[in-house]
């Protein structure tokens, strides 16, 4: 059976359609997803893909969190469900308390888009297995509000535990607290990070490279293997 | 009607960089003497109903839960005074 990898559309979803191509491209059937059905259609994995779900109105992510889909979502990544949040999607996970903390207003206040670095540093979760723990890799960047916060306590459990997965390398794109660009949960299955994993997984377009795959390759090795 | 206002700030130990750049913005426009800005939200909420006890306490619980980020934000509720 072909693994099934759902992609949430909220209203204002960007990059719905580019994670779905990377997930085809993968070697998983995407399944599109809509944020009013509370149904996940036997998906085996969800991804919340970038955009300005509900305008961004309010706050990034905060309407969307209450969609009739991720209460469901909500459950199931409680259960153990791989979920993968980009951008917007990783606002709406933070929103939802899926993973910890907040995003802010860059700290520079522009809107950034730029081929950024990363380090991996946590090559353990659903998603990232398919990389090497140090491994740098460059994706895409594309944010107004990606300044990663938490309050002291929270971000100390973050380090001694290992769930902070990618950091920023060389410059720090939005002011995010310790150069975080992603974040786990302490089970590894939900991960949420700022850059666009889904924007270079084909060599012609992007950064030219294929650097942002392994992010659903691995997710398709960890279902098959479960 | 009766409007209650629910307002909400980032936390004082947040970086505003919003505020800030107003801020900086003052002293140009001739407005001088400032010595901090910080931008919040202001919510007016007209309800349907009295004020009462259950009314307050279902606005807070929306301020909890939805107008506010208690991650990042602190909020205070009021009733503003009727005519």
């Amino acid at each position: 059976m072909t693994t099934r990898v759902g992609v949430v559309t909220f209203p204002g979803s960007l990059d719905d359609r580019d994670a779905q191509r990377a997930i085809r491209l993968a070697g998983a059937e995407p399944v599109a997803l809509w944020h009013r059905d509370k149904d996940l259609h036997q998906v085996d994995a969800v991804v919340l893909p970038g955009g300005f779900s509900y305008g961004d109105y309010l706050r990034a992510g905060a309407i969307s969190r209450f969609s009739p889909v991720m209460e469901t979502l909500i459950e199931q990544a409680k259960l153990g469900m791989p979920v993968l949040g980009i951008c917007n999607g990783f606002q709406v996970l933070t929103e939802s308390h899926l993973l910890p903390g907040a995003m802010l207003r860059n700290n520079h206040l522009h809107f950034i888009c730029r081929d950024q670095k990363l380090r991996v540093e946590n090559a353990a979760t659903a998603w990232t297995s398919d990389y090497q723990a140090g491994q740098e890799i460059s994706i895409p960047l594309k944010n107004m509000d990606g300044r990663y916060t938490a309050d002291r306590r929270t971000i100390d459990e973050l380090e001694s535990e290992g769930r902070v997965v990618f950091r920023y390398v060389d410059v720090n794109p939005n002011g995010s607290i310790n150069d975080i660009a992603g974040i786990t949960n302490a089970a590894g299955n939900v991960v949420g990070l700022m850059p666009h994993p889904e924007h270079a997984v084909e060599p012609l377009v992007g950064t030219g490279k294929t650097d942002g795959l392994p992010f659903f390759t691995s997710v398709l090795k960890q279902l098959v293997s479960s | 009607m009766a409007r209650v206002v629910v307002d909400v700030m980032l936390k004082p130990e947040i970086l505003d960089p919003q505020g800030q750049a107003v801020q900086r913005a003052l002293p140009r426009l001739g407005f001088t003497g400032i010595a901090d800005v910080r931008q919040g939200k202001r919510f007016e909420l007209e309800l349907e109903g009295p004020v009462d006890d259950a009314a307050l306490a279902r606005i807070r619980e929306a301020a909890e839960t939805f107008l506010a980020n208690t991650v990042i934000e602190d909020f205070t509720v009021r009733v503003e005074d009727g005519q």
